[in-house]
């Protein structure tokens, strides 16, 4: 019938199973917020030296907390059969994806832009530059958590395929990193956060379709 | 053929690594049609109605279909959180559907594992919830692979008097079998 009901009942259900797995959809946000509290201990928690390296420690933890939990995304889909009935659908796949992939996203990935403040201040970040820096890893997470969708969709039909997922997105996540980075550190002035929104527009126009197309080769 | 068929498939050829499963085969499904697809395993039953269900590529030959299909497959499709009941609201919801999850879900014999989650159901329960599917909106092609599996004689009668029913009503039904089909076949292919 009407083409939004099935996203709408695809993101629902992606939301649904999000939060049915516990623990599952916390897992990003708990190697986040691990990986940059152990920074202090490893580099020493000399102030100067820890401002300075902070908001890129950050960036290196939402890249690296983003490509957790995709294995299971759309692998559950293929063995449990929901996958088979989606590529059947008039709905066009990429949507499904997309709804997917922006499902996991609320549930695992902005609860680290919202987390990033407070990881910043234990980074010795002044808190000057965090509120406005979470707009650029807003949109830097969404950029990686889009990257990752479609290397998740690409190994959803290899076992254990955590390592292939991190192979395919990390040098796709290299664009958003340089202008995440340069942007919060020149304060969101200048082009370097235009760049980051083209890069994150980018991958939400290609990105969708590079994981249907992965999608369809899974269930073939 | 073609305008009396809900599906015509001529010239199908299928290979899977270096072995041919099937070429040169046509199917046609007509209207009130029930078709068997009958073969040792392996032979190639699940290929063909991948193919006709648009899910696989065939190598070779072309397909038709006049008009939706609904597909069961050996994956029931249904997540581990998900009860028979949230399952069917979820594809009603997804299809447009006006019909009543909880009522299919009851006709279905689901009436105990209503809230039961998938990962709790046994193999007969989440069958029966995958059949339910098909009730929830009205499509005239039925492709049912191995859909007798893991069904009681009471779940088998009832998917029984379901065919029976879908095509006396115009639709026509494919399935792959191994056993004895439970239902009388308009036809049988053989693989």
């Amino acid at each position: 019938m009407s083409s939004p009901s099935p996203i709408r009942a695809a993101f629902r259900q992606a939301i649904g199973e999000a939060w049915a797995g516990g623990a599952g959809a916390l897992l990003p946000i708990g190697f986040f917020a691990g990986a940059a509290m152990l920074v202090p201990f490893t580099i020493g928690s000399e102030a100067a030296q820890l401002a300075a390296i902070g908001t890129g420690v950050l960036w290196v933890a939402l890249a690296l907390a983003s490509l957790v939990s995709m294995e299971r995304l759309f692998q559950a889909d293929l063995e449990d059969g929901t996958l088979q009935l989606w590529a059947q659908d008039e709905t066009p796949l990429f949507l499904i994806a997309s709804a997917k992939i922006l499902a996991h996203w609320l549930i695992s990935g902005l609860p680290l832009v919202v987390l990033t403040p407070v990881i910043g201040i234990t980074l010795q970040v002044p808190a000057g530059q965090l509120v406005p820096a979470m707009l650029a890893y807003g949109l830097g997470g969404l950029a990686f958590f889009l990257w990752g969708g479609v290397a998740g969709a690409l190994a959803a039909s290899v076992p254990r395929g955590g390592l292939l997922i991190a192979l395919l997105a990390l040098p796709l996540f290299i664009p958003t990193a340089i202008f995440g980075a340069l942007s919060v550190q020149t304060g969101l002035e200048g082009p370097n956060i235009l760049f980051l929104a083209a890069s994150t527009l980018f991958a939400l126009a290609v990105a969708p379709i590079g994981a249907s197309a992965a999608l369809r080769l899974a269930v073939d | 053929m073609s305008s009396n068929a809900l599906i015509t498939a001529t010239g199908l050829g299928a290979i899977r690594g270096e072995r041919v499963l099937f070429s040169a085969l046509d199917v046609s499904l007509g209207f009130n049609e029930k078709l068997v697809l009958r073969g040792p395993n392996g032979s190639g039953k699940s290929t063909l109605l991948r193919i006709l269900a648009g899910l696989t590529r065939p190598d070779a030959g072309t397909v038709e279909t006049a008009g939706a299909h609904h597909w069961l497959g050996h994956r029931n499709g249904i997540k581990s959180h998900e009860t028979p009941r949230q399952h069917l609201r979820h594809w009603a919801r997804a299809w447009g559907s006006d019909a009543d999850p909880v009522a299919i879900a009851t006709q279905m014999g689901l009436e105990r594992p209503m809230d039961v989650a998938g990962r709790l159901l046994s193999a007969g329960q989440k069958r029966r919830t995958a059949i339910g599917r098909l009730l929830l909106t009205d499509r005239p092609i039925w492709l049912l692979d191995e859909p007798f599996t893991a069904l009681d004689s009471d779940g088998r009668a009832l998917l029984t008097r379901l065919i029976d029913d879908h095509c006396k009503a115009g639709g026509g039904v494919i399935a792959a079998l191994h056993g004895d089909a439970p239902f009388e076949a308009s036809r049988e292919v053989a693989l």
